[in-house]
């Protein structure tokens, strides 16, 4: 019998520091075993355990899309023990993976619909893989217009900067990037997400609402998708938990009588609603 | 019943339990000090202690250890070797466990051998283990368990089930795995008396347990509750030292920590509770559940809500030792009959 507690051995393939302030890192990981790799079947806004042997597990959402074939992504915050040690890996070392875990977004309720993508700070990890997923021509075709706002408190702590700058050029996407302050070689819009939305005021109709972000942008965002009349079961969010084993057996990460590891991290807001606020 | 009671002399417990050990690991209570006893893995039959009446850690522990490695891992040639450490080497037999503890580990069942994933070392475990469970003829003036679906003769979960006569224990086998350790001469058939007297021993028994605990609606009466001031009150008495939910046989919180030197090592499993605030407290400082009231309405909630939203039963079997071990007499019971009330009659 399979022992779900067992990692998947990985190695370190590429390691980018992602912010000025390098509290932020990517870990490009490959797979040891072909077999593995095969089995390795997620969707966005599914996560892993990263586990460095000796230090522990920890989990993190993964930022590379299924449509990138070969390696996956994850951006790492650096704050307690384990991800102190992985922000010191070097390309070559093992690592251990346990997923993909979580249910993910609901990618078949976005067929013939519009997104609206809202991130703030480094939430925006598994928001990249999703918007990559859409972006493939043939998941393009798919869903209807696709709306980005991103934001970040300065230039420096944005994510993927390549790729929002390749997003920027494409049709296949509205991209709105902005920042709580710019500096002097920043042209990009100056502002909050909350207000940006506004601005920007996508249709609700037709339209499903994804949002990640800091609990305070959560907070005063929210009521703006209300007033734009968004339904509660058209808005989804990704929540994050002090979870170890991912499965739901340790008890740590339950909200009432659901588990953020498997009935989450994914959830809508009319979900949420009925749940305590344990988070 | 599928099989005939038995009988066995109190003379020849021992040969029993010197047949058992030749191809079973034994585990029973074992005394630890006054008052205390623990399930321990018995080398010596005179080592068990029968008399105390609940080991005062719960049988959960055999499946789910306190502390329990997982995997063991060292790292050669720049790679990790990492093996599960899940083996059980011989099958296992239980001895003198309660129908409470029993039951527990059932519903324990549920949440480790669950659809989506199995916890295999709860379930190899589980799969080499014969139980065989105790009545309990004076149960105390803390237990509960006829009002939360068992009862001090419940024979439910059990392989074979003793049922101390006296002089002697009427043996009622309740499985294949149960009768087939009940093979050798030692054991006899019982009496049409022996059967009589111990019915009349399990009436008594039950008549001396608390039925009268309103658990009927208590998971409805808990969702209109959630952001009540109730857990104002509730929590107040608790010091959140946890003991409640470390003795209890069906939490099953945990924490997964890595003992290594150099990157050998192993990767361990330790009980956790959720009356700590280390519990929840995450790394960038944020406590969902950030004082005492929060933390004791997770504790109830997950027992007579949460899991019965999930499972279809409480998890609670009434078997009294958060009662009895609680440091500031906090009382279950009191929290449950005010809950039903909707409002806190005095300090549980």
């Amino acid at each position: 019998m399979k022992n779900p507690y067992l990692p998947i051995p990985m190695v370190v393939k590429k390691a980018c520091v992602e912010t000025s302030d390098r509290m932020l890192r990517t870990l490009e990981l490959g797979f040891e075993n072909e077999e593995d790799e095969k089995a390795f079947q997620f969707i966005p806004g599914q996560f892993c355990e990263l586990s460095l042997f000796g230090k522990g597990e920890a989990p993190f959402g993964i930022a590379s899309s299924p449509t990138e074939k070969g390696t996956l992504k994850f951006t790492i915050n650096k704050a307690g023990v384990v991800t102190t040690a992985l922000h010191q890996v070097e390309e070559g070392t093992p690592i251990g993976i346990r997923g993909p875990l979580g249910n993910g977004y609901p990618i078949e309720r976005f067929e013939g619909k519009n997104i609206l993508v809202i991130g703030g700070g480094f939430a925006f990890t598994t928001l990249r893989s999703l918007i990559v997923y859409l972006l493939q021509p043939q998941n393009r075709s798919k869903v209807k217009d696709i709306t980005v706002i991103y934001g970040a408190r300065m230039p420096g702590l944005l994510l993927y900067k390549q790729e929002l700058e390749a997003w920027t050029k494409t049709n296949d996407l509205k991209l709105v990037v902005t920042v709580d302050a710019g500096d002097k070689d920043w042209k990009g819009k100056v502002g909050l997400v909350p207000n940006v939305l506004e601005e920007v005021a996508p249709a609700s109709e037709n339209t499903y609402a994804v949002i990640c972000g800091p609990p305070v942008m959560i907070k005063f965002t929210f009521p703006k998708l209300e007033a734009l009349k968004f339904p509660y079961e058209r808005i989804y969010t990704s929540l994050e938990k002090r979870m170890k084993c991912g499965i739901g057996k340790c008890g740590r990460c339950n909200i009432g009588h659901l588990y953020v590891c498997k009935d989450g991290p994914v959830f809508s807001y009319d979900q949420l609603a009925i749940l305590p606020k344990d988070y | 019943m599928k099989f005939e009671p038995l009988k066995l002399n109190k003379n020849e417990f021992q040969s029993f339990l010197k047949e058992l050990a030749k191809d079973h690991d034994l585990f029973a209570p074992v005394r630890l000090a006054e008052g205390v006893s623990v399930y321990r893995r018995i080398d010596s039959t005179d080592e068990i202690d029968l008399d105390a009446f609940n080991p005062q850690k719960p049988l959960k522990e055999l499946f789910f250890p306190q502390s329990e490695a997982m995997l063991r891992f060292e790292k050669v040639e720049n790679r990790h070797r990492v093996t599960s450490a899940d083996q059980i080497k011989k099958p296992r037999v239980v001895l003198g466990a309660r129908a409470c503890d029993i039951q527990a580990v059932s519903i324990l069942d549920d949440v480790f051998l669950g659809k989506e994933y199995t916890d295999v070392y709860f379930l190899k475990k589980r799969q080499s283990t014969t139980l065989i469970a105790f009545a309990c003829n004076s149960p105390l003036s803390t237990c509960f368990c006829a009002s939360t679906g068992g009862g001090p003769f419940d024979r439910k979960g059990s392989d074979l089930f003793f049922i101390d006569l006296g002089e002697s224990y009427l043996v009622e086998p309740l499985t294949d795995k149960g009768k087939a350790l009940t093979q050798s001469t030692l054991f006899v058939k019982a009496s049409q008396h022996d059967i009589a007297f111990a019915s009349e021993l399990e009436k008594k028994a039950v008549q001396k347990t608390d039925a009268s605990l309103p658990m009927e609606g208590i998971e409805k009466k808990l969702d209109q509750l959630m952001e009540s001031r109730f857990w104002d009150r509730v929590h107040e008495k608790c010091i959140g030292c946890g003991v409640c939910t470390f003795l209890c046989p069906t939490c099953h919180c945990f924490d997964i920590v890595d003992e290594a030197v150099n990157e050998q090592g192993q990767r361990v499993r330790n009980w956790d509770t959720c009356l700590s605030s280390l519990y929840s407290l995450e790394t960038s400082g944020h406590n969902p559940r950030p004082s005492g009231r929060e933390r004791t309405r997770q504790r109830v909630m997950h027992k007579f809500n949460y899991f019965p939203k999930n499972f279809k039963k409480i998890a609670c079997v009434g078997c009294g030792r958060c009662i009895i071990y609680c440091p500031v007499n906090f009382d279950i019971r009191q929290v449950i009959q005010d809950a039903q009330k909707g409002e806190v009659s005095k300090n549980p």
